[in-house]
């Protein structure tokens, strides 16, 4: 026995507990059940709903076992008399207001209230009197409130204060007249608002889409593995027949603890939109026609054959980052087995001229790390609604002291008090990360390493806040810098991931990407990208990567899960390029008015919960996953059409019979990444071309428009984090226009306009504007970056 | 002993007047055949026979699709999909009892919460095809529609026992 553990005895059996624990924890360790309701492990304590009164020897009236601490030699019952007599009273009490109507509740079936009535409770109640009625709050489209069924455990309250960092829900009123909601009229906007579903013990906060549609013992449980971001939360998707019906967390405790974002929970609505794509289609005389797999496959091949006879170089694939690591190794072996090395997955980034020197994949600390770091910098990175649940683990280290600093073109609203945080135009970011290097160089009177020298000369001005940056990240014990979507897309993202990196370096701060997609690694590693082959295999001649793909149109083009006009950065130009090829085949899960434009052959390809594979997160983590359901109509998992494309082709290397084989092909291969010499960043090359004049752009992926899947799920889509079709500018830069929010203005970008409403955000910089991309109405103009001219719509006035 | 027994039975043909004695006694016992369908035997109020979904006074269906009847149901006869209806409440959208796989056990009719499925007394109905015997929603209320003064007087009479 060490120091910290003691010995309790529970109903005669002795267990061991930690010091200072509390009673529940021990007991639910050593796996003997004590009831409870608002209890939750991951929650503060509350000792509310009185459901885990137990005996405890010498204490007088029976002890709430979660608020109880243990003590060495104590002797607790759990079943004792008297602690039976006080759960009977509980039940009893909870039950006095609690609606007889679970026949009709979507709990029933798997309601705490309703086992431990049954396991605990009494089989008649004194009271006859009448029962309390709640009004329901509407509280948005992802919840659905039936608040007359509510116990006041508060875990829904306590889960918004502590983990989410939002207190939308909150108690009002005291004793029978206490009632749980909003405080004031409004939806829930959390992107982890669904967890209070799984939270709360009873069906006063249910799944709104899932709403009357199943029963709890008609569905059956299948693991899975989350396809939007790059942790690879763990879930269970629930099925009834053929049909996913609702997605809910699986605890892993290295990824996502208990928790499940929003994004991850509802998406699977888009399974079963109807514009999946049922049926293999080819484009004949400019019009859509049905055809079987034979047929499309044939001609995809045909095409690919008289490619490769002749041009190989103009064949090129791109993929979603979200396809499995399977899918990514038979796409780019396709393609190089066919003599061409232009496929690519980094569909968002823009600045490829130092991928040499890029990591093997996009990595960051592991979780447990950012929880303890003592000061993390995001440049350009807004967890909350890229990868929510790291956030929560940011959000941890915050309220344990840390500061998280930040370098962003607009502010955002984080769930946590947040150090410095520097606001800057896109152009200005250079300078910025310039900035921060000199000063920590000059911290600790080193010279700046050339090549970036000269940039750091001619670039890095004076700023307090960025001093402010440099000192906290050096003195932190442990920091962390974290690169996020901002860069990615960043005209100059190679420029400022060098400097970043080397900002880092001289700070002693672990550096991560947060990737879009949530395959990004799993990508890089199985070789979908044009400078490297599998697992970071050096390549003599590299081919195009995504953007000379869209400024050098090629004959063939594979797109897997790619929506060219929403899912690349240069959508507008991709779909040009695409335009002009030859043959466009598009291996896709939907229907889709650009990909009907542009692509010759439509492929329908299985998603998520019908797709097998595997993804690699962001910590290097491979997790595998098998279908649930089948896929819709005659849809068929990617990896399995590119490998009969394999086939007809006659190329080697394509005859796996499970998807397993194709992951342990990948996992065989050998090679390291030569960490090839520093490429030299110019600025001259992607410099941007700012007129003063004029506005810069910001592109903002709204959280639920990163993916084809999310796209189609329509509870989501109702959410505001949707993005809208505003474009967004502070009071200053309206000053400048002389407009007003409100107003119609023509936004245009290049060649490309487009109709937006202004709305004010005081969160950017003078001279800046905002527009969310991956959305139809902004895909023209979405070029992060680019300058903007905003006129005055005509026909309409100022408002 | 038992040889001069089985020698004395057989000589006055015991077995044959034992026979002849049982069908003799049947012939002049009171008749119960009947002469089905002109006559028919009583039925208690508690007979399990063709199904019927019940409605309220108000024309309100009662089923609320809580899906007990198709969780308890041992022939797994009882096919349900509910969603909300336009005014929230919880309803089916189909409600189907293959009568070909049903036992006529009458769990469904003891689970359901809010007797809207019930087993009515009539018996008499046949299909000329298979599907004729897969009961939808609309069969099902049709049903208790037409035998609801019947299913509501047996509810009554039976109410003390239930």
């Amino acid at each position: 026995m060490s120091d910290d553990t003691i010995k309790i005895e529970v109903d005669g059996q002795e267990i061991e507990a930690r010091k200072g624990s509390m009673l529940i924890e021990a007991t639910d360790a050593a796996g003997v059940y004590i009831p409870r309701f608002c209890y939750h492990k991951h929650l503060s304590v509350a000792a509310n709903c009185r459901m885990c009164l137990v005996e405890v020897e010498r204490a007088p009236k029976p002890l709430p076992a979660c608020a109880t601490p243990v003590m060495d030699g104590m002797k607790v019952f759990t079943r004792s008399e008297k602690a039976v007599a006080a759960q009977h009273a509980t039940m009893e009490f909870l039950l006095i207001n609690h609606p007889l109507d679970c026949p009709i509740c979507d709990q029933g079936g798997e309601c705490e209230l309703q086992d431990l009535a049954m396991g605990y409770g009494s089989g008649v109640s004194q009271f006859s009197e009448r029962k309390r009625v709640v009004r329901d709050k509407d509280i948005g489209p992802l919840v659905q409130t039936d608040m007359t069924r509510c116990i006041h455990c508060t875990r829904c309250v306590r889960f918004g204060e502590e983990v989410a960092g939002l207190r939308e829900l909150g108690a009002t009123g005291r004793g029978e007249h206490m009632e749980i909601g909003t405080y004031i009229q409004k939806a829930m906007s959390s992107e982890l608002s669904g967890n209070v579903i799984d939270l709360c013990p009873v069906g006063a906060l249910t799944n709104k889409p899932y709403r009357y549609s199943a029963r709890a013992w008609e569905l059956q449980q299948y693991d899975g593995i989350a396809p939007h971001d790059g942790l690879g939360s763990a879930l269970h998707f629930h099925a009834r027949g053929k049909t996913i019906k609702r997605v809910i967390p699986a605890e892993n405790a290295a990824i996502n603890e208990v928790w499940l974002s929003d994004r991850d929970r509802y998406s699977y609505e888009g399974l079963n939109h109807a514009a999946r794509l049922q049926q293999p289609r080819v484009k004949r005389d400019g019009r859509w026609a049905d055809c079987d797999w034979d047929t499309a496959l044939g001609l995809v091949s045909d095409n690919l054959r008289k490619a490769a006879a002749g041009a190989p170089e103009q064949i090129a694939a791109l993929a979603s980052p979200s396809s499995t690591t399977e899918e990514f190794y038979l796409l780019q072996r396709l393609l190089r087995e066919l003599g061409s090395h232009n496929v690519d997955h980094r569909l968002r980034q823009r600045d490829f001229c130092d991928q040499q020197s890029d990591p093997l994949y996009p990595s960051a600390p592991a979780l447990a790390d950012l929880e303890n770091a003592d000061a993390i910098l995001l440049v350009g990175a807004y967890p909350r609604h890229e990868q929510p649940l790291l956030n929560l683990r940011l959000r941890k280290a915050a309220l344990r002291g840390a500061s998280v600093m930040t370098l962003d073109t607009h502010q955002r609203p984080f769930n946590y008090a947040t150090g410095t945080r520097k606001l800057i135009k896109p152009s200005e970011f250079v300078a910025a990360m310039a900035t921060l290097l000199r000063n920590l160089a000059q911290a600790k009177n080193v010279d700046v390493a050339a090549p970036l020298d000269k940039i750091v000369a001619s670039n890095a001005v004076d700023d307090a806040d960025i001093t402010t940056i440099a000192e906290r990240l050096q003195s932190a014990e442990s920091s962390v810098v974290l690169f996020g979507a901002a860069v990615e897309q960043h005209p100059m993202r190679s420029v400022l991931v060098q400097l970043g990196d080397m900002a880092a370096q001289l700070g002693g701060a672990a550096c991560g990407f947060l990737a879009s997609g949530a395959n990004s690694a799993g990508a890089c590693l199985a070789g979908a990208v044009p400078h490297r082959g599998p697992v970071g295999r050096v390549l003599e001649n590299p081919g195009l990567s995504v953007v000379q793909i869209a400024s050098q149109p090629r004959d063939v083009v594979l797109l897997l899960g790619v929506d060219p006009a929403l899912d690349c950065a240069a959508g507008a130009e991709m779909k040009r390029a695409l335009a002009v090829s030859k043959c466009v085949v598009a291996i896709n899960g939907y229907h889709n008015p650009t990909l009907e434009e542009v692509a010759d052959v439509m492929l329908p390809m299985a998603l998520f919960a019908e797709n097998e594979g595997s993804y690699v997160n962001l910590n290097g983590i491979w997790q595998a996953f098998s279908a649930a359901v089948k896929p819709q109509g005659e849809a068929r998992p990617a990896w399995k059409i590119l490998r009969v494309i394999g086939h007809q082709l006659e190329l080697p290397g394509f005859d796996a019979v499970e998807c397993g084989d194709v992951t342990a092909e990948i996992k065989a291969l050998t090679g390291v990444v030569k960490p090839a010499v520093r490429g030299t960043p110019t600025l001259e090359s992607n410099a941007l071309t700012i007129d003063a004049s004029q506005f810069e752009l910001i592109v903002d992926i709204p959280m639920y428009a990163g993916d084809e899947l999310v796209r189609h799920a329509e509870a989501l889509q109702q959410m505001p984090q949707s993005g809208d079709d505003r474009l967004r500018l502070n009071s200053a830069s309206l000053d400048r226009l002389g407009l007003q929010a409100g107003s119609v203005v023509e936004v245009k970008v290049g060649d490309a306009t487009a109709l937006m409403e202004l709305a004010l955000d005081d969160g950017i910089a003078t001279g800046a504007c905002v527009v969310a991309g991956a959305r139809k109405t902004t895909a023209d103009i979405a070029v992060d970056g680019a300058s903007v001219n905003i006129t005055l719509a005509r026909g309409t006035a100022a408002a | 002993m038992n040889t001069v027994i089985s020698y004395f039975k057989s000589l006055t043909l015991w077995e044959l007047v034992k026979g002849l004695h049982l069908t003799g006694g049947y012939l002049i016992k009171r008749k119960i055949t009947i002469q089905y369908p002109e006559e028919k035997t009583p039925q208690s109020p508690r007979f399990r026979g063709l199904h019927a979904l019940r409605r309220y006074p108000n024309g309100e269906e009662r089923c609320i699709a809580c899906k007990l009847c198709e969780a308890v149901c041992p022939a797994l006869a009882i096919t349900i999909e509910s969603e909300p209806r336009e005014d929230g409440t919880r309803r089916t959208t189909r409600y189907d009892i293959d009568l070909t796989k049903c036992i006529f056990c009458g769990f469904c009719e003891e689970s359901c919460p809010v007797d809207s499925i019930v087993e009515t007394r009539h018996f008499e109905y046949h299909g000329e095809q298979r599907g004729d015997l897969l009961m939808t929603k609309q069969n099902l209320l049709a049903n208790g529609d037409r035998f609801e003064a019947q299913i509501a007087a047996d509810r009554a009479s039976e109410s003390r026992y239930r």
